[in-house]
């Protein structure tokens, strides 16, 4: 990359509304309704309704749409990975992230620098999305949602493993599984496939729209059906997905015995695992661990690496000492302080299930 | 290791007991000796070694580790041996993990200084379960929500045997129990043990209820004092002598001085207490003692400690549990005439004929060492356990302060992500105008719903930050119950709180018109 002599934060800045490109007059992934928003990934934290001018993947763009209809934005800029558009002068590409269906970093050019903004990303493989694609950059904006190196996820297989042990252990229940409703339930149905599980999947009815637009944007996920209207003795042994604030809800009541499992990377840890309710906790994260994250930094090579929500401080601290520039930003609007979350289904809090 | 881990980490995850006493038996069922032995010895608090201490720990992971990112991470985790257990950054080619029984056998012959190369090849040959497991192990208690007598009941339920059968001769038993296993599998007979030197079972009492003493009559009670020690039960014969405390830890080492007066053949209920010419000293000196792993002969002169005499289990031979609590007291003052045994006295019957003139009596009592009243059906026979109705304690009413929130910090386990551990002070006349002095800690006492409100109240009025505590403004009174106040050199008021709890949150009133640090001064017992 060309040096230049203007610094980065003079042309990218961190505002109430989120990271402002000005030269471009555009913000990715604000907070508040703008005039021009570029959107790495349909998770709610992320892609708000109410922009005028949306600037997404076309995956993300019908995300976008199921979710939030007419709010989904005035005009909509569909922009496929590799390509890339100018906006006032800023070019902007996408490359993926491997966090969920359609998720990108966004790659922003000016001036002869370069900076990647990463959104959500993880660096393992994923039977439903396009895997992360190292981006050199000058400046690296990461998340650090597992910003501690407490966070080593397990591999997928194992994880899933259990949740198949636990059927055969308990044939009399229902395996209820609490999964976020974009990205991690159609993921865990593509895992299951991926280890032969082959028998019909009951879904909550919160997780079809987001399902059914998975397989019509060309990602398999064999038979499901809906919980709706079932007897419970239809349900024994079945495993059954829904969103984790159904859980502990009158909703559960209707199955039999249900065996409470948790697909979340914050299922590391036990005790949260436990405050959340889970009898069977599975580590299964659409967000980098610990390693994933450091190693991440190491390949794209970046002089300067800012880092927003999660764990910032440890993030930033294990940057300095290993030679980068780092900092913390602190976008407004990011999961909750201390990754604590409210409870709102919808949103892309952790602490519900989405990481 | 791995079978081990697996059914601690089942126990942690299971809600219901049903569920944990089937996750016991399977494992009972499939795990051999001295493996499963020793996992019982483990959940029963019954195993000795030298355990590592949580700084040896540290220690051991700062050598791995930045010490920055494990603070910060222990800080989130809140539990030191799942964060070391998690971050622990293994060493590749280490040797084949250990199992429970290895551990545990190596750990009893391991000199101190040994502990942490132990601990840190183990921790290089195990996976992440693994080595939380025996991080649990190592640095004592287990604390997974699994009480000793949940294990044993789970060892009962297992073959279909009694847990009174178990009881009875647990304390004669050493693990990895296995003529124990081999008695409940019918592969051999019931282990024979001296019955004399063991622990058998408390009878416990249940708190006195509003509207009780009126369906109970007078004259079918006796009352005594309820002392400020703590229960125990010293069982002796046969030459030898145990202490017990009211959950069966065996706690004889801490107290050589009450053991070594014990030259008789009896079992005992009492209160533990330090008494000085005469004086029950504040629970505070018990503390002391209680605290200590090493007697000192200074600490023994010092903190002289005594035993409070309740009541007679067995005497020789005979098992006096059947008969009356009435007969039983005729046997114990009779006993104790013809021993008189050194650092032991009775504990009196307090004579009355109504309830009022026990109520009058109980409103009196403020002088130290008393914590309330016992009722004990005359004709109560010795039951194990805390059965309905032949026992009450009635405790007096509690001291009441208005105080206000200072610091709150991060609890640990299940409330590690809340500010639960409450700081609470006192306004007094500083050098620049009233300033408020901290005169206790608290960490219970409210409900679910007002910890959630607490902690929000923390979060929006904090005022700064040192690691898992943070200041808050003063904006919130704490109306705090506690039994007891006394002097203390070790806290900044000058003043110690006896079990101060929260009694009401009053989120209404203003933090100036909390108590003063005079009020406090007025309830201590001189
Ligand atoms: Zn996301
Ligand atoms: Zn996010």
């Amino acid at each position: 990359m060309k040096a230049a002599n203007s610094r980065t934060e003079d042309w990218l800045k961190v505002t109430p509304k989120g990271l402002y490109c000005e030269p471009g007059d555009f913000y990715v992934d604000p907070a508040r309704p703008v005039a021009r928003a570029v959107i790495t990934h349909g998770h709610a934290d992320h892609a708000r309704p109410g922009h005028d001018a949306v600037l997404a993947t076309p995956e993300t763009l019908e995300i976008m749409k199921a979710r939030y209809g007419d709010a989904a934005g005035r005009r909509h800029q569909p922009l496929a990975y590799g390509r890339t558009q100018d906006v006032g002068g800023v070019t902007v590409g996408f490359a993926p992230a491997g966090h969920v269906l359609g998720s990108a970093q966004a790659v922003l050019e000016w001036q002869g620098r370069r900076v990647v903004v990463s959104g959500d990303y993880k660096r393992r493989p994923d039977p439903t999305c396009a895997g992360f694609e190292v981006v050199p950059c000058d400046v690296f904006i990461t998340e650090a949602t597992f910003g501690l190196p407490v966070f080593r996820h397990p591999p997928d297989a194992e994880e899933v493993g259990k949740l198949l042990q636990a059927r055969e252990t308990f044939p009399e229940r229902c395996l209820l599984v609490g999964a976020y409703a974009l990205g991690k339930a159609q993921r865990l149905i593509g895992l299951l496939r991926a280890a032969g599980y082959d028998r019909p999947i009951y879904l909550h009815g919160a997780l079809k729209k987001l399902t059914d637009l998975y397989e019509t944007l060309g990602v398999p996920l064999g038979e499901l059906r809906p919980v709706l209207g079932l007897a419970k003795a239809e349900l024994k042994g079945e495993i059954v997905l829904a969103p984790p604030s159904a859980l502990a809800d009158r909703w559960s009541r209707r199955l039999p015995e249900p065996l409470t499992a948790m697909a979340s990377g914050w299922m590391t840890v036990r005790q949260r695992a436990r405050q959340r309710g889970a009898e069977l906790p599975l580590v299964i994260s659409d967000h980098a661990d610990w390693d994933e994250l450091t190693r991440t930094l190491e390949d794209v090579a970046a002089s300067e690496v800012w880092v927003t929500h999660g764990n910032e401080e440890a993030l930033v601290h294990y940057a300095r000492g290993r030679g980068f520039a780092a900092r913390a930003l602190s976008l407004l609007g990011r999961g909750e302080e201390e990754q604590e979350g409210g409870d709102a289904a919808e949103a892309e809090t952790p602490g519900e299930g989405a990481a | 290791m791995k079978p081990f881990a697996e059914l601690l980490d089942r126990l942690v995850f299971t809600p219901a007991r049903n569920g944990k006493l089937r996750h016991l038996a399977a494992y009972f069922e499939a795990t051999p000796d001295p493996q499963r032995g020793y996992a019982l010895a483990a959940l029963t608090g019954a195993l000795s070694f030298r355990a590592a201490k949580a700084g040896q720990v540290r220690a051991l992971v700062e050598s791995r580790v930045d010490p920055v990112l494990f603070r910060w991470s222990y800080d989130f985790v809140g539990d030191l041996a799942e964060t070391v257990a998690l971050i622990w950054p293994q060493r590749p080619g280490a040797n084949r993990p250990p199992d429970l029984a290895e551990v545990v056998e190596t750990l009893r012959e391991a000199k101190r200084d040994e502990v942490p190369g132990l601990l840190e090849g183990w921790l290089d040959a195990l996976d992440s379960d693994g080595r939380w497991a025996l991080l649990k192990l190592i640095t004592g208690g287990l604390r997974i929500g699994v009480s000793a007598r949940l294990a044993k009941t789970g060892l009962a339920e297992w073959r279909g045997a009694e847990l009174s059968e178990i009881e009875e001769i647990w304390h004669g038993l050493e693990p990895p129990y296995t003529e124990l296993f081999a008695w409940l599998e019918g592969r051999a007979p019931k282990p024979e043990i001296d019955r004399r030197a063991v622990f058998h079972p408390l009878m416990l009492a249940n708190p006195l209820e509003d509207g009780d003493l009126a369906k109970l009559s007078a004259e079918d009670y006796l009352a005594e004092w309820k002392w400020d020690g703590i229960r125990v039960q010293l069982a002796a014969g046969g030459g030898q002598a145990r202490l017990f405390s009211r959950s069966g830890d065996e706690i004889s080492h801490t107290f050589p001085d009450i053991v070594e007066a014990a030259g008789f053949d009896a079992v005992l209920d009492g209160e533990l207490l330090v008494l000085r010419e005469g004086e029950v000293a504040p629970f505070n000196d018990l503390q002391q003692r209680l605290n200590r792993k090493s007697v000192t002969a200074k600490l023994l002169d010092a903190h002289p400690a005594h035993l409070r005499l309740y009541d007679i289990l067995h005497r020789g031979e005979d098992d006096l549990r059947p008969l009356s609590l009435a007969e039983r007291r005729d046997v114990l003052e009779a006993w104790y005439r013809e021993t008189l045994p050194q650092r032991m006295d009775l504990s009196p019957l307090v004579p009355f004929e109504t309830w009022d003139d026990l109520a009058a009596l109980r409103a009196e009592a403020r002088q130290n060492g008393i914590e309330g009243l016992m009722l004990k059906r005359r004709d109560s026979a010795y039951q194990a356990g805390r059965p309905k109705g032949p026992w009450f304690k009635w405790k007096r009413d509690a001291l009441l302060l208005d105080t206000v929130l200072m610091y709150a910090q991060r609890g640990h386990g299940k409330r590690s992500s809340f500010y639960s551990d409450y700081t609470f002070g006192t306004w007094r006349a500083g050098a620049e105008g009233e300033e408020l002095v901290p005169v206790g800690k608290a960490y219970f006492g409210f409900t679910d719903e007002e910890l959630k409100r607490l902690d929000k109240w923390v979060r929006d009025h904090t005022t700064e930050r040192f690691g898992p505590v943070r200041a808050v403004a003063p904006g919130l009174v704490l109306e705090v119950a506690f039994d007891a106040v006394q002097r203390s050199k070790r806290h900044k008021s000058g003043l110690a709180m006896r079990f101060p709890r929260i009694h009401r949150i009053r989120w209404d009133k203003p933090a100036a018109e909390a108590d003063r640090l005079e009020s406090l001064e007025k309830l201590v017992e001189e």
